[in-house]
């Protein structure tokens, strides 16, 4: 081809960031949740370093509560690209006794994460973890820097947050301290789904609507599943459904869909009313549910 | 895909989220979920009106004094473009989030409340908007509705910021005025029966037809080397790639260029994004280079035509905006980031403070504090490769980094 005028700006914005990564820090990691936007991540960072390899490892924080479906997946695309995968589990963290297993209607591992996660910056000694997470998903989210600095404890003080001015991103941190990297900040979801379906990449089957034992509480749709909490009277239907967010089964509700395709899934979320969070039972917690996470060092 | 950065600046309660949430809800853009959060918030909070600010304001500091305290980011987007809004807070003690919300934007809409007219907070947004050289700024004039729709008082207002137009040092910067209701929708996205008497352009209509070409800042073509990509496998074995963004201008297979520090020279062998080779590399693109000679350079060297050299200096002046509450001081360090490239700076001089509201300057200026605007010099410890910010907003432009804690402390414009 001629020229590179035609390459979305996002994604150049994207590559960059990851370059500035790979030459800032000496012990980088990329978050990987099995998720779209991590998978996301992962085409980009190739992009960024080709021909050379991906130089730095994928981690992921494994509640245990998985869909298998994402699993399967992550342990495919780490063999296919020969990258480093590191799995840190949240039953570790609980058989250790440093987090409690919540219980009740609306038990989840989620916010268990966050221990496993600090725990496992520490062991490594990461000073970046470059995550997936965009500004326009929730209203916390839209403070975020792209170099984010979280203090000795994961903390993140969002009121005193260092300024970020024209491309210029300052990776200067102390020795204990790290940066969370957040490469597509600037991407909507329809950004993302646009470029999965223009690059052809590959996603877990739990994307596209399939046949699923479900129950409804509260408006969402919630998998039938032995790490769901389900009242006697909570009655399981079989529908086609589709997830547009993907974490732990216990925290991710899914939407009735008959996008078996990515155009199709494309068209959906274009059509769509509800935002991508709207099916995220965490955030339904309280107005302020993310911010609270977040200074906690949730990613 | 065309994307259309925009900073926003107005004072307090001159109803810049409203517009904002304004500019949302008419493009169809709120989602059900969040437009349901916000008729609940309205309703509990007893108004009568839908607050449309409460989709901007973040955190919870803001919900509670309903106030914005830092840049937000909102993202909408129509069948021409995508639109991201930096959403900077208006208040005096915040020049720091206007000035970093303007530094990654193409344009600015200024708000100004109808009945309150161009007032000193008016002048300070724009001095920001032309220091950092915003090419297309729209001054919203805002709750037309309270002035009943008259266009004596938006004529008035106009002159009045005409009058602010002649002080700016920045001809090419375009300037359109526009009557708006934020709150009722007057002109923000559809046009309004309530002023016949303008015929310009709504607010989106003007967005949607700017020319994201005539918005860019072009200069000469520089390539800031960010990353030197050696696979060292079986198959790329020689490949040595300079990762980096072009800024400015393009480059192309065959430009003969030379690298900084090191004054050597080479030509551009391939251009790769990804694994497609390219002919030429457009603006802004995050490209790898590769050169026909083996020559020295690593991160933090820049490569550039041959012909086009920028100034190599160890010295330099600046306006520079401080946005600490340590002060700055003469005598002191800081690490100058420009671009890519760090190098140890030394305050020379502080020849004097600006007044960002064209008032004139502060001959007596020892030291700065937050929100500060003055004219310093640096000495570095080593040449840095730039242009002066009015040729080149790229490759003109460095942020300071204290050497103690770390942290963004100001940003400078080479002059």
């Amino acid at each position: 081809m001629k020229d590179t005028s035609h390459i979305n700006p996002l994604e150049n914005e994207a590559i960059y960031i990851f370059r500035e990564v790979a030459a800032q820090f000496e012990k980088p990691v990329l978050l990987f949740s099995g998720g779209k936007d991590s998978i996301t991540l992962v085409r980009l960072a190739q992009k960024a370093f080709w021909p050379a390899k991906i130089p730095f490892p994928l981690m992921h924080i494994d509640t245990g509560h998985n869909f298998p479906e994402t699993i399967e997946f992550r342990d495919r695309l780490v063999k296919e690209l020969g990258l480093e995968l590191i799995v840190r589990n949240v039953q570790d963290s609980i058989d250790a006794g440093k987090v409690k297993e919540e219980s009740g209607k609306y038990s989840s591992r989620n916010s268990l994460q966050t221990t496993t996660l600090l725990d496992a910056i520490e062991e490594f000694k990461f000073d970046a973890c470059i995550g997936g997470a965009r500004r326009d998903e929730e209203k916390a989210r839209a403070k975020e820097r792209i170099f984010s600095v979280r203090d000795d404890f994961g903390l993140w003080d969002e009121k005193n947050q260092r300024p970020e001015l024209f491309d210029m991103l300052n990776g200067q941190i102390e020795l204990g301290q790290n940066v969370r990297v957040f490469p597509i900040s600037n991407w909507t979801e329809l950004d993302v789904w646009s470029y999965i379906e223009k690059e052809g990449i590959e996603i877990p089957s739990i994307y596209f609507a399939h046949k699923r034992k479900v129950f409804l509480r509260d408006g969402l749709i919630w998998s039938h599943s032995d790490y769901v909490f389900q009242e006697e009277d909570e009655e399981v239907l079989e529908r086609m459904v589709r997830f547009r967010t993907v974490g732990d089964m216990s925290c991710t509700a899914a939407v009735f869909s008959e996008a078996t395709d990515i155009e199709s899934v494309v068209q959906e979320i274009r059509d769509s009313t509800i935002s991508e969070r709207g099916a995220r039972i965490d955030d339904k917690r309280s107005e302020a549910a993310m911010e609270k996470r977040k200074q906690q060092g949730y990613f | 895909m065309e994307v259309l950065k925009i900073a926003t600046a107005g004072s307090v309660d001159d109803g810049k989220s409203t517009l904002i949430g304004r500019l949302l809800y008419d493009t169809k853009s709120l989602t059900t979920d969040k437009l349901e959060a916000i008729e609940k918030t309205s309703k509990q909070k007893g108004y009568d009106y839908l607050d449309f600010s409460l989709a901007t304001d973040g955190l919870v500091a803001e919900r509670e004094q309903g106030i914005t305290i830092d840049v937000a980011h909102i993202y909408f987007a129509t069948k021409t473009k995508s639109y991201i809004i930096a959403d900077t807070p208006g208040h005096v003690e915040y020049t720091r989030n206007m000035v970093t919300g303007a530094s990654t934007s193409q344009a600015a809409i200024i708000l100004i409340d109808a009945r309150k007219g161009v007032i000193e907070q008016t002048n300070r947004h724009f001095f920001i908007n032309n220091l950092l050289r915003v090419k297309e700024v729209v001054v919203a004039i805002n709750k037309m509705d309270l002035v009943d729709f008259s266009e004596e008082r938006y004529n008035e207002i106009k002159a009045d910021f005409e009058q602010l137009m002649a002080k700016r040092d920045y001809e090419e910067q375009k300037i359109t005025f526009i009557p708006v209701s934020a709150l009722k929708g007057d002109n923000v996205v559809h046009k309004s029966e309530n002023t016949p008497w303008y015929e310009g352009e709504t607010l989106l209509e003007h967005l949607e037809g700017l020319d994201m070409a005539a918005v860019s800042n072009v200069g000469t073509p520089r390539f800031p080397v960010q990353y030197v990509v050696r696979p060292k496998t079986e198959e790329f074995h020689d490949f040595r790639g300079f990762a980096g963004k072009v800024y400015g201008g393009e480059l192309s297979v065959g430009d003969e260029m030379v690298a900084l520090p090191s004054q050597t020279r080479s030509k551009i062998k391939d251009i790769y994004f990804y694994d497609k080779k390219y002919e030429t590399a457009s603006r802004r693109s995050s490209v790898t280079i590769t050169l026909e000679d083996e020559i020295n350079v690593s991160r933090g060297d820049m490569l550039v035509k041959v012909d086009d050299l920028p100034t190599m200096e160890k010295q330099f002046t600046a306006t520079i905006s401080w946005m600490d509450s340590q002060q700055l001081s003469s005598g002191s360090k800081y690490i100058v980031q420009h671009g890519v490239n760090k190098v140890l700076a030394k305050v020379e001089t502080i020849h004097h403070k600006i007044n960002p509201d064209y008032s004139g300057i502060d001959e007596n200026a020892n030291d700065l504090g937050m929100n500060d605007i003055a004219q310093v010099t640096f000495k570095l410890n080593k040449p840095i490769f730039y242009d002066k910010f009015k040729e080149h907003r790229t490759n003109g432009s460095f942020i300071l980094i204290d050497t103690q804690s770390n942290n963004t402390v100001g940003a400078g414009f080479i002059s």
